[in-house]
């Protein structure tokens, strides 16, 4: 299980990246700027407190034994 | 040594990676007091963050963390003694804008007397689709020193690479969502120097006696994290997180939570319940059978099996909005939290009870965690 866990990580990273840049481009966007009022709303933030979010990063891997997998992306819904 | 062991890499970068692509993070300064207050340890500290635009094109950030730590957790009063230390953090990171694309780099600096490390991060963002889709491909370079206080001979290296991929993605008018995708290896000296293993020993009175741990050399994990944030039908959100975690030492976890976020004239209220559950590294064991007894052994009962409770309260208030701006200060804020998490430990004994060998109870951890902070964005 761990192992092909492992294996499916190394290959899900580079189809992950293929498959988000081609192919795509013909793609609508579903949500027009003007509807996203409430999603630039503060409170849609998905981390509106970077420090306190790092911090408790922080004591939470100071206590378990996972790691990672919250912060490589967030925010950006382009609606600032 | 005790708190951080070697693990910081990941929530420091937290402070970079928030991408927020065809746009730049906002000018916002924070200035945090933190403090953890259980199982026997008190650790408080300020973490200032200062985040500036220059230019149309380009956002500096920097942060400067301290934790005072004081110790007499159950690790060390079992098998050391009690101690005070402190550790210094300092980062500086760069994010540049260019079209559609945001480049960030960053460099965090940690001291303490017996651990120094050093990281560097780099990432690249791009919205594509009319900004609804938000791409992030990460990597991270840790280089550690791990240094022992009582032998200055003692010094072993650690380096730790970290590749991420991150997906943000809007669906519909009211829900937004991230996945993100890490895998982490570690290379080099893992162990906690000052951590003990115990093992029968009849000859010793209380049945049983103490070696150094051993750990392996290497360690590679990877993390799947999911997180989705809904605007409900009033003005409130609710946020759902779910992250499956494994690596190369057999341990491999479940952590969910869910959050409430309710605005209420100038306050917001958040409430959050957080839950975790893993398995133990295969080279752990709360009693060996004897001295020697495997390659690798561990009694870290951060590596053993545990599930974990946490119930957040969090308040915030806005004492200054864009209507009422003092000079350059566009809005201001004050938040006040408490985090109080509780871990049943399945296979760690609680050595204070003084039981007989084999009847110690499970140990618990109560332990609070407190924050008070002040925002200003200008």
């Amino acid at each position: 299980m761990q192992k092909h866990f492992l294996a499916i990580g190394r290959i899900l990273l580079p189809l992950l990246v293929i498959g988000s840049l081609s192919g795509c481009s013909n793609i609508e966007p579903w949500v027009k700027p003007y509807e996203r009022d409430k999603l630039a709303d503060p409170i849609m933030a998905l981390d509106g407190d970077p420090v306190s979010t790092s911090y408790l990063q922080h004591v939470y891997e100071s206590r378990e034994g996972a790691r990672g997998g919250e912060g490589a992306a967030g925010g950006g819904c382009g609606c600032n | 040594m005790m708190l951080r062991r070697g693990l910081l890499l990941v929530a420091t970068l937290m402070v970079f990676d928030i991408a927020h692509s065809g746009v730049l993070p906002e000018d916002r300064a924070d200035v945090l007091y933190h403090l953890y207050d259980g199982g026997g340890v008190e650790i408080d500290g300020p973490s200032i963050l200062v985040r500036k635009q220059v230019g149309k094109s380009l956002s500096f950030v920097g942060n400067y963390y301290v934790d005072m730590v004081s110790s007499a957790s159950i690790d060390v009063i079992t098998t050391a003694s009690p101690y005070t230390e402190e550790r210094k953090q300092w980062s500086l990171g760069m994010d540049y804008l260019r079209g559609n694309t945001t480049m960030s780099v960053g460099y965090t600096s940690s001291e303490e007397s017996d651990y120094d490390a050093a990281t560097y991060n780099f990432s690249v963002s791009q919205d594509m689709f009319g900004d609804l889709t938000t791409l992030t491909l990460s990597y991270a370079l840790g280089d550690d020193l791990v240094r022992k206080s009582d032998d200055p001979t003692f010094e072993r290296q650690l380096d730790k690479q970290i590749y991420g991929i991150g997906l943000t993605q809007i669906l519909t008018k009211n829900l937004i969502s991230t996945i993100n995708f890490e895998t982490m290896t570690d290379e080099g000296y893992l162990n906690n120097p000052y951590r003990s293993v115990r093992y029968f020993d009849s000859g010793s009175a209380l049945g049983y006696s103490y070696e150094s741990e051993l750990y392996p050399n290497t360690r590679t994990s990877n993390a799947l994290g999911i997180r989705a944030r809904y605007f409900l039908p009033y003005r409130a959100a609710v946020q759902g997180d779910y992250r499956y975690f494994i690596d190369t030492w057999d341990i491999e976890s479940h952590t969910a939570s869910i959050t409430y976020i309710h605005p209420w004239k100038d306050f917001t209220f958040t409430g959050k319940f957080r839950y975790h559950d893993q398995t133990g590294a295969h080279f752990y064991s709360d009693l060996f059978p004897r001295a020697e007894a495997t390659n690798f052994r561990g009694r870290d009962k951060e590596l053993s099996p545990l599930t974990s409770y946490t119930f957040k309260l969090k308040a915030a208030y806005t004492f200054l909005n864009e209507n009422q701006s003092w000079g350059f200060l566009k809005k201001g804020s004050v938040t006040a939290s408490i985090d109080m998490l509780h871990v049943d430990f399945h296979d760690f004994s609680d050595l204070t009870a003084l039981a007989p060998i084999g009847d110690e109870p499970l140990y618990k951890l109560d332990a609070n965690v407190f924050q008070v902070f002040f925002s200003f964005w200008y």
